[in-house]
Formats: structure tokens, C-alpha cells, sequence
């Protein structure tokens, strides 16, 4: 405790490091000195390199130029990393970002702990410390997803301290949590520190009020550092109030308007239009999801020209409000008006008056600044002409012009928020509903933003709906709600609700209300910090911890992830259901469906003679079960028309002399003509067409009705000389089903789970789970094959469907050995989830894992694995192909133990091939995946 | 008109959203060049390239005779195998004809004594088997009878049979498997990225910015159909020219506007069952099984890898729900029989009307997802 007081000693070092996003440059150049056991603050809007910067010290990040030493080493060394992995704990940004939204808090915290090979009994009494402390013990059977914002930040907040690290890193921790529960969020960090004093930490945070709190502040703009200092010393240094204007200074802004919000000018709308209808009335709404009610009988009026804003933290029930007044969901109880007016969703005409910018940035980033303004204005039918002025007004009055002709996804995140307004007013609607417009945005931006809104209110007389959970902003608006859980607390003039509570602030303010409104079970939160104070709430030596260094791989984190993944899979079980009712439908469809028995081909004679010899001849054909015969044909024209239109595959051509000719003995000739469009069915048709021909003039031996016993008799065809005896192995019957139904399941068995697979990994990816791999001291192997052992069990319990099903509903008897089939699928299974995992190296989010997974695999499946054509006959890249594809090794082990009636021994060439693969891929799949992010 | 206006605005959105994503584009190229020749020129269904070896116990020059005519393209070079090494082989799947002569086989022949000849055939590829069976018949009994004759050529028969193929003179089997790979091909790349369009949107919450303006879902459904329709079409256009004519060599008979019509009805179709799975499925994964779930049966029932008469009725009539059917048996009919309107109204008709009733059902199951949406 009491070196690490000392503030001479460093937790971490960063110099020189830039970081660059494809051209977009993050950090630049920056260098910064970290002092030991002290809370440093890492103060900043959105996107000026603050999480850049602390993923790479927490080493989440891969280190591009400088150098950076944290926990006394080299963090751009693997080993360093490893080792400092199990002392250092990185919440990233966004709210439960690293959790497991279907898991429990239990089952998220055990998780953590088996990651920092804790066992059992260290798990449970962590857990229950940790919770405690948290207030999240009453819930410990809450997944995740289902909890406020501020419980899920306490929670992420356990998961970070369930191993004691020395170094704590927390990235904007209570952006978009409720005031209470953030001033609670802060408590418990202080109530942690004192307990734990030689631990470091860093937080970033886009609150500038929180500033004030911390020891030491770094403050930073567009990927550089503005000033050092503790905020006393910034304050000084600018000569300024507040953290949030000593900011503004820093960045030589004009610092008045923020700290001033009050003083914009307001025109007091509810006066002039009393007897004007109410632009938005809303009476009672309710929304329930399932028992989750999300919103609670809602009630207010917004007068025209008004500006009415709801305050509230996340998950509060805003956007749904929103929605209901938008139309985009139905209320599920109580009304809402638009001037006057029921909402309706299928009003056309009444969304012209609305104009509506929802939470997530909704605008079309493919598109330039220009075609987004356009493709709106002509949705709303504005005209050339009209357009043409709209935007002429609207670009310079929202600064758009320096970037008219850039894409929408690349532009900062302020000039996205005013192409989106931009965009909202195109069709000069009388109401704007905006969701939460400046979460993320700079206070500098946020001001900008707002004189926009003030002008369009009082200048335009819009009446302006707007959500924020930024208190400064509540203060601008004309009248707020404060908005928790679904319910409105209060509405009033937001001095008005100052005064009404005898607050300073309007955080205050909220911060009584929501005490008055909280049931207890939530309240007991904030008292729980002192309960916990006789244990102490976090292990005492970190030294323990030190010496109990990770092993490289252990068999206990592997297989945190892969009870963590089933868990999962148990909870959406949809995508299972989708995979084996799937597959088995595909199975039983295919199976009657592939025939390869061509018979009923269609044909027609063409009889030209019309003597008992050609009548003979052709009564051969009719017979034939093979052939389905159709009215004859009476000329060529007609013929050709046939054979054309499809109906007919086959069609018979008999000379006009043919039976003549027979009898004179000379030699006569039938013209057999075949449709060729479809190649392989007009081989089949040749050869049964020859064959025919044959048994017709008793060429064939076997023949007993020949054509030559009735009127060829003087010239008899000889029998041919040599006999050809076939045996048909495996199959003697020569049936479809037998042969078709064993090779379904090898592709179904790849298709499935490599598409699971793939998304499992992209998934994480996508939503950020995948932090919890960078920053813990998983490997890759421990991470990819924990994983992958889930779906493996997947692919054998389909195996097990598939083959009852194949016996039992299909009757294709099992004739080889069962050990070889099993083992065939259990090594198959490695080799199809294996394969998964290379398209999720390769694909960064879903949508690509998908296309890749599906599009990639579909072909070499259905071609080349030896399902219809036999890979020996296969020829060129195909061939290639086929051979190193899984498919088709697991589908001689599946053909060859059903149809075959294979052994062990027979199959174990097939066995071997196949067992290559899944390592082989796995082992590449672990060798791509990065430990850290770009 | 207006209603036409935003159709057209927003398939533009589409377009451009769609080629903006190089790894779509390089999707497309990938499944209409690469994909297509790979699977036109890799692998006929018929005895094509079989495997085949010999058992000679005769070594005569009947026997080798035989085997000498024995030959491409519907057969490799044979080999030469010894009795032990026959089973093995087969069960390993690395031959699947082995034809055996019995000692004084061309002996007996000689003497008038019809000796048989073995044939081991795999018989798990039951068509093969078949047609291989009966060329291995047929030539083995020209070529005896060309011996005995001491002629090259086998005595004539008093009836000849003479066969022609119309369509595709040579048997050529790449025509045909380049028309049902690019019908793959269509099928699976219209499905997806329709679905996949769909489905983003969604995620993105850009539909929601869709719904609050003066937008039908009709108008929003039917861009998506019209911008990916067009997307697949010149894609489609340009593999026809120049993967199918020019590198396969594969004629063109019919009309070329004609079949681009009846791509484009087809494809329409395809978009329509995309935007359904797409609004179906609730996550990227659910909506790959689903696509997965529907592409395997559009591609190995539509009559590209077995024929539709060989399907079992039930299973036939299933099929004729399916719009790629239809569109199979209409490019065939164009591609190689020159087959004109008249000829294929009814192919069309029904690509049609499945293409209206998946539509309709999407555009239903669309509103009824956006009003429960939330």
C-alpha cells in the first residue's frame, strides 16, 4: 500500500504511438507518463482516440508505431502480454459490451473466474464477495441482457475485478446510465480503491461533471492529448469553472455558449397558442413486451413550436415512446394525436409532417452527403425545383458543404448527426422526433446542434420531440419529463423541477425523484458498499496472483468456453431446431427425390410404312416400361414440333418401305431421334433405345418375343458370339434409394454445422464479445477448439438423427461396420466445424461469414464429393477440388458403410484422408486468428 | 407515378449499395465466371470419364481388341489389375467397371461356344452403372463379331438403327450442365443478397427511417426486388456471352431477349422467396439455414441433376412449386431447341404467378413484421 502510493512510479508508458484506421488516423503522435495508484481520467468526446488509446494499453489492440510499457513491461511482447493478462482488467466501451446477454450474472461472473483458472471454491467466494459488494446478489438469475444500464455496468465492472488486477481500465463506464446509478457506479470505485489502494486505474468518460472527480485528467482531441494535470490544475490553467468549459478553452473554442445553456433565447410558445391544438398529445401509452412492460402510461402534450424533451438513461423507455408516436409499433394500450390526429401507420399523408431521426445513425453510409439529401427529397416527392432550394438552404445552414461528396459512413460523428437532422427537415415537417440525436457527439458539436434546434423551433415554430440523457441538454429544452423504468416521474420547465426538489442541478433533481420512485429492492444497491466492509471486497495480496502465472494452455479455460457456448446454444435454440429439423427434411426429400431411375420417357412413332413388320417392331417399344408412349406422329414438321415443345423425349422414324424391305431381305434402316438438350438423360434414352432395338431383332439371347420369330425370319441375327455377365456390387437391385440416401448426410453434415460455426465466431466478433479473448490470457487454441467442441457435439447429435432416420423412416439397412461410420462423423465433425472456423477467419462480420460459409461450400458439396458423379470419373480443377474437400472422403466411409457393407479396415484409407482435415483446418483457423485487434 | 418515382429512387439506394460492397462483387464474379466453368467442364452425370479396369486372364488379341475399344470419352484409359486387387479398389471407390476375360475366352469364341465375360460393376451410382453396363455390353459384342468376320467392323444387321440427337448433335455434356449451373447459380446469389438486403436493413434500423416516411412496404419490397433483379440479370447477361458462349463454346439457339425475358421473370421469383426467408429469419444465422434449407431442394430437384420424370409423383408435384423448374425447362427449351414464345408460355406463366404468390406472402409476413416490430 504504501509503495505504491508513491506517485513517482508508472503504471504505464506510452510513447510515440499513433494509430491509423485504414486513412482515418486516431492517435497522433501521443505520449503520456501514467502514475501509479491513482484514478486518471481520459477526458473527450467521441472519436478522439480514447478507446484506441486504452485498448492498446490494456493490450486488446495491436500496437502499430511507438511503444507502449504497462505493468513494468514491453506490452508489444507476446510473452509480456500473456503474463501481464492476468493483472490487468479492460471493460470496453458500450454498455455490457463484454457480457453474454442470454447468460446469467452467475453464470457471466463463473465464466470470468474460470478464465483466471479459479477453482470452485475461490469462484463462489469471489462471486459472492463481488456481488455483494455490487448490490447484484438478488439477481443473480438475470441474464444480462435483461438488466438496466447502470446493473449492467456494475456487473461488467465485477467481471473486471473478479481476478484482483493491478490495473484497472473502465471505458466510458457510465455513458448512457441513469444518473443515480451512476453516482453509485462512482461510489463503488472509490469504495474499491480504498480497499485496494495500490491498484491503477484509468477511465474515460464523455461526461465532463464525472471530470471533477478524478485525480488526474487527460485531456484529448482528435487522436492528440490537449493537457495534463489534475483538474484543479486544468481549471487554473484555463481559467475556467467547470472541467466541461476548461475543456472547450483547451480546444480554443468559444467556451460561453456551454456554460450557459440557459441563456438561449426562449419564446414562450404555450402563451401565444392556447387556443392552437396540441402538435403532440399523448394519453396513457403502454407497451408491454411479453411481461415486460417498457412502457408504463405514458401522458403529456407538446404544444407547436414547443421544445419537449425526455430525459432518462438507457432502456428507460424513450425510444419506445418515440416509436409509439411515430407508428413504427403499435401501443399496446392508449392513444396518441398528431395534431389532432389518431396516429396511424398507414397514414401516408401524416408522415410528411413528421420527420424523424431514430437512435443508431439510420442514414444509408454507402451513400455520399449529396445522395442521401437527394434520395430523401425525392422520397418526399419535393420537386426539382423545390429541392433544388432546400438544399441550398439547408447545406450551408448545416455546415455540410466541405463534404457534400463524401460518403455518409466516413464523415466525424457530428457532421453525421447534422446530415441526419439535415436530412430530417428536408420536407419542412412541423414536428421532429429525435431520439437521443447527440449521444457520442462533442460538447462543441452537441452546442452547434443545439442553436440548430433552438432556430427551428422558435424561428420555424417546429415543435421539436427530443430524448437525451445528458442533463445539460434537458436544461435547454422548453419542458422535460424525466423518464425511468418505463415510467414518467415528472414534466415540468426544468428550473421548475430544480426548485420543486430545492436542488442545485438538474442531475440533482433527477437523482431525488428517482430515489422517491425506486422500489426497495433497487435502493438497497447503494447501501451495499458498507455491508460489504467487514470482508473486504477484493482479495488483499496480489501476489498470490503473480506467482500463479497461466499456463500457456489450460484445459480449464478451453472448456469455460465451451460451456459457455452451449449454454448459449441452449438459450436460442432456434438455430438448433432450424438445423436438425432442417436437415432431416432435406434428408427425407432428397432421398425419394434424387432418382436416377430414368423411365416414362415420352415418344411418339413416326410410322411411315404402317405394315404388320413396322407395327411389330414398334409394339416393342410400347411394352417397355421404360417408354410412355404418345400419339403418333403423322410428319416430319410435326415431329420436329414435338421433340421441340418437350413433350416428347423420343421419337421413332419408320421408313416407308421398311416392311418391304424386310422381306426382299435388304438391308433397312429406323431413325431414332433423341432429344439432347438434357445430355445425361439423352444417354440414358440412347442406350435404352439400343437396348431395345436389340431385344426387338433377338440380337439378344435372352430375348423371348423377337421381332425375327414373327417376320424376319429369313434374316435372323445372329446371337452374339460372347456373352457379357454384369454383377452389380453393393447395390444388386439396382435401386436409388440405397445409394442416394447414405451420401445425403455428408453434406447436410458440412453444410449446418460450418455455417454455425462461422456465425458463432463472427458473432462475437460483431458484438465485441471477443474482447474477453484478447484481454484475458486465453489462447487461441483455448478460445477456437473450446468453442468448436460444442458444435462438434452438434454435428454428431444431427449424425445420430440422420442415421435413425436413414434406417428406420428410409429402410437402408446399416451393412458395415458402425464404428467406422461413427468415427467417419465424429472426424467429420472436427473437419465441417474446422472448416466453419477458417470462413470466420476470414469474414469480419456476419452477413460475410454467411455468403462465405453458404456460397463457398454449396458447389464443392453438391459436385464434386462424388454425390452424383463418382470422383474417379471427375476430371481437371473439379477433380482437384473433390479431392481436397471433406465431403468426400466422409462420403465414401457413409456410401461404404451403408451400401458397401464395409469394414474398418477397408474404410481406414478414407478414414485417414478425412482425419487430415480437421486439424489441418482448425490448426490454420488458430494460427489466422489475431490475439489482439487491428 | 409517385409511387413508381420512389420504387426507382430507392432500388437506385439498392444498386449502389449492393456494387459498393467489393465483397459482393467479387461474390458475383465468383459464382457467374469462376463457379460456372468449374462445374460445366468438371462433371458430366453420365458414364463420362468412368473408371474402368481390366482383368485379363485371356491375353488374347480378342481380348485386347476389346479393351482397345474401350475408350473416351465415356471411359478412362483402362488399367490392368490382378485378381486381388479388385476388391479393394472398388471398395475404395478408385474403379468402378472391372471387366474380366476367362482363360481361353477368345478360344472358345473361336469354337462357336459363347463364353461370358464378367463384368464387376459399383453399383451405388446406379445410372452409371447402368449405362456403363450396357456400352461394355454393346462394344463387347461388336468387337467379337468384328473378329469372328475378321473385319474391322462388325456385320451389318439387316435393320439398322440409326440414332440422332437433336439439340445437342454431339452429346455434348457440358451445353447442358453450363444451363443448370448458371440457373444454380442465379438461384443461390438472388436469394441471398435479396434476403441478406432485407434482413441488413433490418438490423441497421434503417428500415424504421423508411417507415416513418411516406413509404408502402410495397414500394420498399419491390425496390429491393427491382435493384437485386438487376443486379443478377447483367450479371447473368455478361455470363451468358462470355463464360457460356464464348469459353464453353455453348450454342445459343433461341432468342437471346426472349431467354433474358424469361431470366428476368425467373429472377423476380428467386428475389421474391429471398425477401421472404430474409423477413422470416430474426438473425443472419437463422436466415443461412433457411437459405440453405431452400437452395439444396431448388438446385438437385429442378431437374439439373436428375431428371423430373424420374421423380416420384409426390415428389413431382412438390416440384412444381418450384419457380427454378420451370425456368430450367424454359432455358433448355430456348437455349437448344430454339423454342419460341408459343412454345414456352407456359413455363413462363407459371414462374409468374409462383413469383406473385411468394411475393404477396412476403409483402404480408413484411407488414406484419414492421407493425411488430419494436
Amino acid at each position: 500500500m504504501k509503495t505504491a502510493d508513491s506517485s513517482n512510479s508508472l503504471v504505464a508508458q506510452v510513447a510515440a504511438v499513433s494509430h491509423h484506421y485504414g486513412k482515418v488516423c486516431a492517435l497522433n503522435n501521443v505520449t503520456l507518463d501514467m502514475p501509479a495508484g491513482r484514478m486518471v481520467g481520459l477526458i473527450g468526446p467521441d472519436g478522439v482516440g480514447k478507446s484506441t488509446l486504452m485498448g492498446l494499453i490494456a493490450g486488446a489492440k495491436h500496437l502499430q508505431t511507438g511503444h507502449i510499457e504497462a505493468l513494468g513491461g514491453d506490452m508489444s511482447k507476446k510473452r509480456h502480454r500473456a503474463d501481464a493478462g492476468s493483472r490487468i482488467a479492460f471493460m470496453p466501451q458500450g454498455l455490457g459490451r463484454n457480457l453474454y446477454h442470454d447468460l446469467t450474472i452467475q453464470e457471466n461472473l463463473d465464466f470470468f473466474g474460470k478464465l483466471f483458472g479459479q477453482n470452485k471454491a475461490e469462484r463462489k467466494a469471489r462471486i459472492a464477495r463481488l456481488t455483494q459488494a455490487t448490490g447484484l446478489d438478488g439477481f443473480m438469475n438475470r441474464p444480462a441482457g435483461k438488466l438496466s444500464g447502470g446493473m449492467k455496468q456494475k456487473l461488467g465492472l465485477c467481471a473486471a475485478l473478479i481476478h484482483d488486477p493491478d490495473f484497472l481500465l473502465l471505458d466510458e463506464p457510465t455513458t448512457g446510465v441513469d444518473p443515480l446509478s451512476r453516482s453509485q457506479f462512482w461510489d463503488l470505485i472509490d469504495t474499491i480503491r480504498a480497499d485496494r489502494p495500490q491498484m491503477s486505474v484509468l477511465v474515460s468518460t464523455a461526461y465532463m461533471e464525472e471530470a471533477a472527480r478524478f485525480e488526474h485528467l487527460v485531456a484529448m482531441n482528435d487522436g492528440r492529448i490537449l493537457a495534463v494535470g489534475s483538474p484543479e490544475e486544468l481549471l487554473a490553467q484555463t481559467g475556467t469553472e467547470t472541467v466541461g468549459a476548461a475543456y472547450v478553452a483547451l480546444l480554443g473554442g468559444e467556451s460561453a455558449s456551454v456554460s450557459e445553456p440557459q441563456e438561449a433565447p426562449r419564446a414562450p410558445p404555450a402563451t401565444e397558442g392556447e387556443a392552437q391544438e396540441p402538435a403532440i398529445k399523448a394519453r396513457n401509452l403502454t407497451k408491454r413486451f411479453g411481461d415486460f412492460t417498457a412502457v408504463d402510461s405514458v401522458s403529456f402534450e407538446i404544444a407547436q413550436g414547443e421544445i419537449f424533451g425526455f430525459l432518462g438513461s438507457n432502456g428507460c423507455g424513450k425510444t419506445t415512446t418515440m416509436k409509439m408516436l411515430t407508428g413504427l409499433t403499435p401501443a399496446t394500450e392508449g392513444e396518441a394525436w398528431i395534431f389532432g390526429e389518431p396516429v396511424d401507420a398507414q397514414n401516408l399523408d401524416s408522415r410528411r409532417q413528421v420527420g424523424f431521426m431514430s437512435q443508431s445513425f439510420s442514414l444509408y453510409g454507402e451513400l455520399t452527403v449529396r445522395e442521401n439529401l437527394l434520395l430523401h427529397a425525392r422520397l418526399f416527392h419535393l420537386g426539382r425545383k423545390l429541392t433544388a432550394e432546400r438544399m441550398a438552404e439547408l447545406v450551408p445552414r448545416f455546415g455540410l458543404e466541405p463534404y457534400l461528396d463524401q460518403g455518409a459512413a466516413s464523415l466525424p460523428l457530428g457532421v453525421r448527426q447534422r446530415l441526419s437532422l439535415a436530412v430530417a427537415v428536408i420536407h419542412a415537417p412541423s414536428i421532429l422526433i429525435l431520439d437521443e440525436p447527440t449521444s457520442g457527439v462533442d460538447p462543441q458539436a452537441r452546442d452547434v446542434f443545439w442553436d440548430m434546434l433552438l432556430e427551428l423551433a422558435h424561428r420555424d415554430g417546429v415543435t421539436i420531440f427530443i430524448s437525451t440523457h445528458f442533463m445539460d441538454e434537458g436544461m435547454r429544452c422548453d419542458r422535460i419529463s424525466l423518464m425511468h423504468a418505463g415510467k414518467v416521474l415528472v414534466s415540468d420547465e426544468p428550473a421548475a423541477l430544480i426548485a420543486a426538489r430545492g436542488a442545485e442541478t438538474l442531475e440533482e433533481a433527477f437523482i431525488a425523484y428517482m430515489l422517491d420512485a425506486s422500489s426497495p429492492s433497487e435502493t438497497e444497491q447503494s447501501q451495499s458498499p458498507e455491508t460489504a466492509e467487514g470482508g473486504h471486497l477484493l482479495g488483499r495480496n496480489g501476489a498470490d496472483q503473480e506467482s500463479a502465472t497461466a499456463p500457456r494452455f489450460s484445459l480449464q479455460r478451453m472448456f469455460a468456453f465451451t460451456t459457455r457456448e452451449a449454454m448459449q446454444v441452449r438459450r436460442d435454440p432456434v438455430r438448433l431446431v432450424f438445423s436438425f429439423v432442417g436437415s432431416a427434411l432435406l434428408l427425407l426429400i432428397m432421398s425419394f427425390g434424387i432418382s436416377q431411375e430414368v423411365r416414362n420417357i415420352p415418344f411418339a412413332a413416326f410410322d411411315q410404312d404402317r405394315s404388320p413388320e413396322s407395327r411389330a417392331y414398334l409394339s416393342g417399344f410400347d411394352d417397355s416400361e421404360w417408354f410412355l408412349k404418345r400419339s403418333s406422329i403423322s410428319s416430319i414438321e410435326e415431329l420436329e414440333r414435338r421433340l421441340k415443345s418437350s413433350e416428347l423425349a423420343l421419337a421413332i422414324q419408320i421408313p416407308p418401305d421398311f416392311g418391304r424391305s424386310l422381306r426382299r431381305g435388304e438391308t433397312t434402316e429406323i431413325a431414332a431421334m433423341i432429344d439432347g438438350a438434357d445430355s445425361s438423360r439423352a444417354d440414358t434414352v440412347e442406350s435404352y433405345v439400343t437396348g431395345a432395338h436389340a431385344y426387338i431383332l433377338g440380337v439378344d439371347t435372352q430375348s423371348t418375343l423377337a421381332l425375327a420369330d414373327l417376320t424376319l425370319s429369313r434374316t435372323p441375327d445372329e446371337p452374339s458370339p460372347a456373352q457379357l455377365i454384369p454383377r452389380y456390387h453393393y447395390n444388386p437391385a439396382m435401386e436409388s434409394l440405397p445409394s442416394i440416401g447414405p451420401s445425403i448426410p455428408p453434406l447436410l453434415l458440412l453444410l449446418f454445422p460450418a455455417i454455425l460455426m462461422a456465425v458463432s465466431v463472427a458473432r462475437e466478433k460483431e458484438i465485441g464479445t471477443i474482447t474477453n479473448f484478447y484481454v484475458t490470457p486465453t489462447s487461441r487454441a483455448e478460445f477456437l477448439i473450446g468453442k468448436q467442441l460444442v458444435y462438434i457435439v452438434i454435428t454428431l447429435l444431427n449424425f445420430v438423427i440422420l442415421t435413425a432416420l436413414l434406417v428406420t423412416v428410409l429402410g437402408v439397412p446399416l451393412k458395415g461396420s458402425p464404428l467406422a461410420l461413427v468415427l467417419g462423423a465424429l472426424i467429420y465433425a472436427v473437419a465441417a466445424t474446422g472448416y466453419g472456423l477458417i470462413v470466420s477467419m476470414i469474414a469480419k462480420t456476419q452477413v460475410t461469414a454467411v455468403f462465405a460459409a453458404a456460397i463457398l461450400s454449396v458447389m464443392p458439396t453438391l459436385q464434386f464429393s462424388g454425390m452424383i458423379t463418382p470422383v474417379s470419373s471427375l476430371e481437371g480443377v473439379a477433380r482437384i477440388v473433390g479431392t481436397f474437400w471433406p465431403t468426400t472422403w466422409y462420403m465414401a466411409v457413409s456410401v461404404g458403410t451403408f451400401t458397401k457393407g464395409l469394414g474398418l479396415s477397408e474404410l481406414s484409407g478414407s478414414l485417414w484422408r478425412l482425419a487430415a482435415f480437421g486439424p489441418v483446418l482448425t490448426g490454420l483457423a488458430v494460427l489466422a486468428l489475431r490475439k489482439q485487434e487491428k | 407515378m409517385k409511387r413508381l418515382a420512389n420504387i426507382f429512387w430507392l432500388a437506385g439506394k439498392e444498386l449502389k449499395s449492393v456494387l459498393g460492397d467489393p465483397v459482393m462483387v467479387v461474390l458475383i464474379l465468383w459464382s457467374f465466371v469462376i463457379a460456372v466453368i468449374l462445374e460445366a467442364s468438371g462433371a458430366g452425370d453420365t458414364v463420362y470419364n468412368a473408371a474402368i479396369a481390366i482383368l485379363d486372364e485371356d491375353n488374347s488379341t480378342l481380348s485386347h481388341q476389346v479393351v482397345s475399344a474401350l475408350g473416351s470419352p465415356w471411359f478412362q484409359p483402362p488399367v490392368l489389375i490382378s485378381p486381388d486387387q479388385v476388391a479393394p479398389e472398388m471398395d475404395a471407390g478408385r474403379i468402378m467397371f472391372v471387366l474380366s476375360f476367362p482363360p481361353g475366352f477368345e478360344a472358345d469364341v473361336i469354337a462357336g461356344l459363347m463364353p461370358a465375360a464378367q463384368l464387376e460393376v459399383d453399383a451405388t451410382a446406379v445410372s452409371q452403372a447402368q449405362l456403363g453396363t450396357d456400352y461394355i455390353a454393346s462394344i463387347l459384342s461388336s468387337e467379337t463379331r468384328a473378329f469372328l468376320s475378321g473385319s474391322s467392323q462388325a456385320p451389318e444387321s439387316a435393320v439398322r438403327l440409326e440414332l440422332r440427337r437433336a439439340f445437342n448433335p454431339n452429346g455434348d455434356p457440358v451445353w447442358f450442365k453450363a444451363v443448370s449451373s448458371l440457373l444454380n447459380q442465379l438461384s443461390l446469389l438472388t436469394i441471398a443478397l435479396t434476403g441478406a438486403a432485407m434482413l441488413r436493413e433490418r438490423e441497421q434500423g434503417t428500415i424504421e427511417h423508411l417507415m416513418v416516411m411516406p413509404l408502402t412496404p410495397l414500394e420498399i419490397a419491390l425496390s429491393k426486388v427491382l435493384a437485386n433483379v438487376v443486379v443478377v440479370l447483367g450479371a447473368f447477361t455478361l455470363s451468358l456471352v462470355f463464360v457460356v458462349q464464348q469459353i464453353l463454346q455453348v450454342p445459343v439457339v433461341g432468342s437471346v431477349p426472349l431467354l433474358l425475358a424469361g431470366t428476368t421473370i425467373y429472377l423476380a421469383a428467386a428475389a421474391a422467396i429471398g425477401m421472404f426467408l430474409g423477413t422470416m429469419a430474426r438473425s443472419m444465422a437463422q436466415f443461412a439455414l433457411l437459405v440453405i434449407m431452400v437452395i439444396i431442394p431448388i438446385i438437385m430437384l429442378s431437374g439439373g441433376m436428375s431428371a423430373i420424370e424420374s421423380q416420384p409423383d409426390v415428389i413431382q408435384r412438390l416440384t412444381l412449386a418450384l419457380p427454378s423448374r420451370h425456368f430450367l425447362a424454359f432455358a433448355k427449351a430456348v437455349v437448344f431447341r430454339g423454342a419460341g414464345p408459343d412454345t414456352v408460355w407456359f413455363e413462363l406463366s407459371m414462374m409468374a404467378g409462383l413469383g406473385m404468390a411468394f411475393f404477396a406472402a412476403s409483402l404480408a409476413l413484411f407488414r406484419r413484421s414492421m407493425s411488430l416490430s419494436g
